[in-house]
């Protein structure tokens, strides 16, 4: 009983020392007073000034166009990837495996300094376009990694039996390969998404003057003392991510379930 | 037209080192049952699979109607495949697996309904359409792959150990009812399989393999009452296999003892493998047999017992209706006709 107590307790504990920092965070956006130290009363003054600041809406307007277009077209190359790399002989397939972990072990720091020495080299000037390519480039790892388990489930003989049928090497792949691996390729998405929207490191060194997303906007007011608007945009930020993680968390786990149910 | 619908000739197929076939040379004709058998890495997949186009030979020609169609990528061929685990398209529902073939080919939507319901009720599953695959048992699983290849109209039907993943008595319904579509539709199946006794109960015509190697091609009667070598007699039904001397046309000696054979054509004194079937061997009083042995086991198994019985040094597999008690001398009596003398297979090598 009172091991269980303790147990509890601990977990209690851990998870209260991990969402301290975000729960007094969520908490002052909505304090009316501009004073860090005290409570000053409930409001939502600090979310509606955020909606009125342009640099914010600016940097909201790009956040949300690069995540979506980086994550389509990396959900495009990433898909298609996948596929190449399932089909390919062990050896081929192991290092290209390789290749694909790297980008995702490799700290963003690096990964952001290179994209920006290779993007400056090129002489490609920093702003929106290399944003873009920077997201699109970190999160196609991401992509084929939720794609191609979902290949590796597949019944071996799913696209002899439509090429049997008279399906053609093209139209097996639409209407067997791409609708089996949807929900790999739904996931993938999705996670491309979030990391997109979220990424700071990355886009601060690829991104040039007038082109900021939201994490950027953070990081130079932040610079200039923390002001309660700033928890108001974390709040809404950390509540997306959250939100966007449960979805793809719970569509993990229902398709690990149907699996366990096939079996 | 030629009567060959399928012909292999002097096919081989390598996977790196693996040679996976070596020189198969057969034919199959028009609305035949065909079998083939062998155990597990025999080739009788691969054998499958290059008929089906998913592999291509090494060398040799795989010939179609007479045309060449080694080459021919498998939505090219006038050949369907039921696969060992089906390989039904999980997110379709049964409709439009079935269908599938069709709408390929864009045939009308009407049609196409029409031909679904036809082949739903030729495998007993009227009224299945909406279903979803999930919610199938496996046999009934095995019926949709069935449709689903059968609806294309195929001239050959390819079908890779279908009955694989069926309990006993499933499989035992099903045997039938694949001969009783097969009769009604008069396409010509290939069936593969390692059971020898589907392959005896459904073929017209056995084709056994070992290690990539053919063994013998006959009717189901053929493959066991004549076996070629050793390896078909002891894998086509049980048998015991001794060594025997061939003394002259028609007389054989083996456990001691010469017997009248209905064999002839081996040299003088030549070594050679003699079969003899279970049920063949009779067991009278130890004063009647041409062998005497001594029971030595005896196992019950339903329809029949079975007794091993040691003779000599050899020891012969017996089923017979009537027990013998274990450690009592017996006669063994041998038809002629029973004796199935083949060469050792190392001298087979030499030629």
């Amino acid at each position: 009983m009172v091991n269980r107590f303790l147990k509890k307790l601990y977990s209690f504990l851990i998870y209260l020392f991990l969402y301290a920092p975000i729960l007094i965070l969520i908490i002052f956006s909505f304090n009316n007073s501009k004073s860090r130290g005290s409570w000053g009363g409930f409001t939502l003054k600090w979310y509606g000034a955020l909606f009125k600041d342009s640099q914010i809406m600016s940097a909201l307007y790009y956040t949300i166009t690069v995540a979506v277009t980086s994550s389509i077209i990396a959900t495009l190359i990433g898909t298609a990837a996948a596929i190449g790399i399932y089909s390919m002989n062990r050896k081929q397939k192991n290092i290209v495996m390789n290749l694909t972990y790297i980008p995702v072990l490799n700290a963003d720091i690096v990964t952001g300094i290179s994209l920006m020495i290779l993007f400056i080299f090129i002489k490609l000037p920093l702003g929106f376009m290399t944003l873009l390519i920077a997201h699109i480039t970190f999160n196609i790892p991401y992509v084929i990694l939720s794609v191609l388990p979902k290949l590796k489930q597949l019944d071996n003989n799913l696209y002899e039996a439509a090429l049997d049928l008279g399906a053609t090497p093209w139209y097996a792949l639409w209407k067997v390969i791409i609708p089996e691996i949807m929900p790999g390729i739904i996931t993938g998405a999705l996670l491309a998404f979030t990391l997109s929207i979220d990424d700071f490191v990355i886009s601060f060194f690829t991104t040039g003057s007038g082109v900021s997303n939201l994490s950027i906007i953070i990081y130079s007011m932040a610079r200039r003392g923390i002001k309660p608007k700033i928890n108001a945009l974390s709040t809404l930020m950390f509540i997306t991510v959250l939100s966007l993680l449960f979805i793809i968390n719970s569509r993990t786990n229902k398709n690990s379930q149907r699996k366990e149910d096939v079996i | 037209m030629t009567l060959n619908i399928i012909e292999l000739k002097n096919v081989c197929k390598y996977f790196g080192e693996h040679k996976a076939l070596i020189d198969m040379n057969f034919y199959v004709r028009r609305n035949e049952f065909v079998t083939l058998l062998g155990p597990s890495g025999c080739g009788k997949t691969t054998t499958l699979r290059l008929i089906g186009g998913f592999e291509h030979p090494t060398s040799g020609e795989i010939l179609f109607e007479d045309t060449n169609i080694a080459d021919l990528p498998p939505y090219k061929r006038k050949v369907n495949t039921v696969f060992q685990k089906y390989a039904l398209f999980p997110h379709m529902d049964v409709y439009d697996n079935i269908a599938f073939g069709l709408k390929v080919k864009k045939m009308n939507k009407s049609l196409i309904d029409k031909k679904v319901k036809e082949m739903l009720s030729l495998v007993n599953l009227k009224g299945f359409e909406k279903r979803s695959i999930d919610s199938l048992s496996g046999g009934q699983q095995q019926r949709i792959a069935i449709a689903r290849a059968l609806i294309n109209e195929p001239d050959v039907l390819l079908l890779d150990e279908p009955l694989g993943a069926l309990d006993l008595k499933l499989r035992k319904g099903m045997q039938i009812e694949l001969k009783r579509i097969q009769q009604r539709l008069g396409i010509t199946f290939i069936f593969v399989t390692h059971d020898q006794e589907e392959a005896l109960t459904m073929s017209d015509k056995i084709i056994v393999m070992k290690d990539g190697r053919l063994q013998q091609i006959g009717t189901p009667e053929d493959i066991y009452n004549e076996p070629e070598n050793a390896f078909v007699a002891d894998f086509i039904g049980e048998s015991t296999i001794v060594d025997g001397i061939m003394h002259e046309d028609f007389l054989v000696e083996f456990a001691g003892c010469k017997f009248r054979c209905v064999d002839k054509g081996f040299g003088k004194k030549e070594n050679v493998d003699v079969v003899i079937r279970p049920e063949d061997i009779k067991v009278v009083g130890s004063d009647e047999g041409m062998l005497v042995g001594m029971v030595q086991s005896v196992i019950f198994k339903g329809v029949h017992y079975e007794m091993i019985v040691k003779s000599g040094n050899h020891l012969f597999k017996i089923h017979s209706t009537k027990m013998a008690p274990v450690g009592k001398q017996v006669g063994l009596i041998i038809e002629p006709n029973d004796i199935h003398i083949m060469k050792k297979e190392r001298v087979k090598d030499e030629e």
